[in-house]
């Protein structure tokens, strides 16, 4: 009779819990093979058998946590007879060497499954569904119900176990969700247009030189508003695609995407931006950049936008090409306002210029109207004291 | 509120419906002059006379069917037959008779008779009169089947079974006649819709009726002793089955277990699982369990008898399984 022990897997280990049995009784199993997967604090290992012989009967129920050194089954070897090894089991039972032999009301309910473990992991249908709804891997869990099924609590122990350990993890998940589906589902097309700003660069100029500069009026707040008045002449633009169609916007809620000090970004609503002058616009996005940064951004600031505006220039981009945040539809992006070599009346002169690029949901628009819509944000930038000012 | 027992408020629910309604009456064997076999009808006989307490011949066949005779006739009566096991003699006028008439007439004639019936073990009665045999009744369309458990089901349900116009077949498990507690006074309305949820709890259900109630009230409590939680559904109902209760109360608690004093082999649990796994199949969290009666006609012998059971260690080993824990 061969006994098979939990092997270490590690220095650091003192105990693992089974997680299925890749032999059942009667198998013969040779020298190296694999009969096992155990599950350790660090991952799932492989283990396997170091002599031949014919598995008589397997002593661990696949769920079950045991000390390095349990006696996990019995194997016979060749030239003894099964009834030898049946004798020397149950006088290995008998002795107080420690087995992790389970109850006799155990291991009667381990005859059956213990043959099932072999096959597909057991899993409760209600645990099954929450696996899917949490994406979980069910095949790696322990079982703790009847006959080792995985059960509801198991796989939401599991998930909390896989769950980030740090916010900034959990918001890198988030973020890798949403970007992947909508690389994955949304087709999108790109265009990208330069906008002159020397209109409104002057403009805020003129309306900053008497304001400190805790009140001064930032280029942002222009190019947001642009972009929203530009989506009430282009609804298609404004909404979210969702069930097959697309669903227009119940306003104009531009999200602002922001970057977060610890990595990652968030784009929170600036709500009903064309009703808003421009003295409120800016106050409203200083306080909603500082909120987010703070981390005390409200759920409806989170859920409503309906289009996206993201400006890297600050890092010195000249563009951007921007990705979706399904379900919406559209994002607009702006670069960096360099001064460019611009030919006004004629002559060649330096500009302010900014690039603004569109990301948009082919299925619910077309490259045509998306001109339009970049070329109605150029016009509009062109026009700053009309976008300052609020429309009913 | 009254101390009183099972039996007595079976009784006060007789003596209230022959006051009440004077078409009501009452035939059985022994129902009168010797007071009937489970004493609920005791004292009626001289109360009442004979017309409305009517001994008869040992021939359930013929007294259920003149029973339903006369509650085609327009009378209501109460058929008492001394237990489930003898019913099968009468098998004939309930299925074939009174469970179809309203269809067959194309619903000019209904039957509004209330068959009563003793059921169940435990008494070292042996096995020509311990069986558990409900879900034949239950099987049946055109019947309602009741199994008071409670003594406000004991009292109440008599008189809406007595006003609804069809069949209706009512079980009294022999163990619960000498069942003693309070009782409300006026005792409270009751429906004959419902089954009820006699205790809450998160970690299973269990589903049960009649004389296995107290067993399973039993078993829940020890279960609470270990650190599980049984919600305990009394079916009071047997035909039509409540399942807005049963899937409500699954749903919740992921598991099922059934405890029916019934065979295991197509028994009234092994239709509660069936209903539940048609309706829940995605809320289970384990296999749902049942704890029966042995596969046996039930043994005379006390220590046999016990062990064909469900009794209480029985249905908390099951609930401890059903919860994935070996204890």
């Amino acid at each position: 009779m061969i006994t098979f022990r939990l092997p270490s897997l590690g220095a650091d280990m003192d105990k693992g819990t089974l997680l299925e049995w890749l032999v059942r009784p009667g198998d013969a199993v040779k020298k190296g093979d694999v009969v096992a997967i155990v599950d350790t604090t660090k991952a799932a290992i492989d283990v396997e058998c170091w002599h031949d012989g014919t598995v008589e009967e397997l002593l661990v129920e696949p769920g079950a946590e045991i000390p390095v050194g349990t006696v996990m089954a019995v194997l016979r070897e060749g030239g003894e007879t099964p009834e030898q090894v049946r004798a020397q089991i149950d006088a290995l039972r008998a002795s107080p060497v420690q087995m992790a032999v389970p109850s006799a009301a155990a291991t009667q309910r381990s005859a059956a499954p213990a043959a099932a473990a072999a096959g597909r992991v057991r899993v409760s249908p209600a645990a099954r569904k929450r696996a899917g709804e949490l994406g979980v891997g069910v095949e790696s869990i322990a079982g703790t119900g009847p006959d080792g099924a995985v059960t509801l609590a198991d796989v939401e122990a599991a998930a909390a176990k896989v769950a980030p350990a740090s916010r900034a993890e959990a918001m890198r998940q988030t973020i890798a969700a949403a970007m992947a589906r909508s690389k994955r589902e949304i087709p999108h097309y790109y265009l990208a247009e330069d906008v002159p700003l020397a209109v409104a660069t002057a403009y805020l100029a003129e309306r900053n030189a008497s304001r400190s500069v805790t009140e001064r009026l930032l280029l942002a707040p222009l190019l947001v508003q642009a972009v929203a008045r530009a989506v009430q002449r282009y609804p298609e633009f404004n909404g979210f695609f969702r069930d097959g169609a697309f669903v227009p916007g119940p306003g104009v809620h531009c999200g602002v995407a922001i970057a977060l000090r610890g990595g990652g970004l968030v784009a929170p609503a600036l709500h009903d931006v064309p009703s808003r002058d421009i003295d409120t616009l800016n106050r409203e996005l200083l306080d909603l950049v500082q909120r987010a940064r703070a981390g005390s951004l409200k759920a409806s600031e989170l859920s409503d936008p309906t289009i996206t505006v993201t400006s890297l220039g600050d890092q010195g981009v000249r563009s951007v090409f921007p990705i979706i945040y399904p379900p919406q539809v559209a994002i607009v992006g702006f670069g960096r306002v360099t001064e460019r070599a611009w030919i006004v009346d004629g002559a060649v002169g330096p500009a302010p210029v900014v690039t603004a690029s569109l990301g948009a949901d082919h299925r619910v628009s077309d490259g045509h109207r998306g001109a339009l819509l970049l070329a109605a944000v150029r016009e509009l930038l062109q026009r700053p004291a009309e976008l300052a000012k609020a429309t009913p | 509120m009254t101390t009183t027992t099972y039996r007595d408020a079976l009784r006060a629910a007789h003596r209230e419906a022959l006051q009440r309604d004077p078409r009501v009456f009452i035939m059985g064997e022994d129902v009168g002059q010797y007071g009937g076999s489970y004493a609920v009808t005791k004292g009626f006989y001289d109360e009442f006379g004979p017309d409305r307490i009517r001994d008869t011949p040992l021939s359930e066949l013929g007294f259920v069917g003149t029973g339903i005779g006369a509650a085609l006739g327009g009378q209501r009566p109460i058929v008492e037959i001394m237990t489930v096991n003898f019913s099968l003699l009468a098998l004939d006028q309930v299925v074939n008779t009174a469970a179809t008439l309203r269809h067959m007439s194309g619903g000019q004639f209904s039957v509004p008779v209330v068959i009563r019936m003793a059921t169940g073990a435990g008494r070292q009665l042996a096995a020509q009169h311990s069986h558990s045999l409900e879900v034949w009744y239950a099987h049946v369309p055109g019947l309602r089947v009741l199994a008071p458990a409670t003594l406000e089901d004991a009292r109440g349900m008599l008189w809406p079974a007595l006003e609804d116009p069809d069949p209706v077949v009512l079980f009294e498990h022999a163990q619960l006649y000498n069942l003693e507690g309070e009782l409300a006074d006026p005792p409270p309305a009751v429906d004959i819709e419902h089954a009820v949820v006699r205790r809450a709890g998160r970690d299973l259900t269990i589903v049960t009726y009649g004389g296995s109630l107290p067993r399973v009230a039993e078993a829940a409590t020890a279960l609470a002793g270990q650190g599980v939680e049984a919600e305990v559904i009394d079916l009071r109902v047997l035909r039509p089955l409540d399942w807005d209760t049963i899937t409500a109360s699954v749903r919740r608690t992921r598991r099922v277990l059934v405890v029916d004093e019934g065979w295991r082999t197509c028994g009234l649990a092994a239709e509660i699982i069936a209903g539940v796994v048609e309706r829940a199949f995605y809320d289970l969290d384990a296999p749902p369990a049942r704890v029966c009666s042995e596969e046996v006609p039930m043994p005379y012998p006390k220590h046999l008898e016990d062990a064909a059971l469900p009794m209480p260690p029985k249905i908390v080993a099951a609930a401890q399984a059903l919860c994935g824990r070996t204890a």
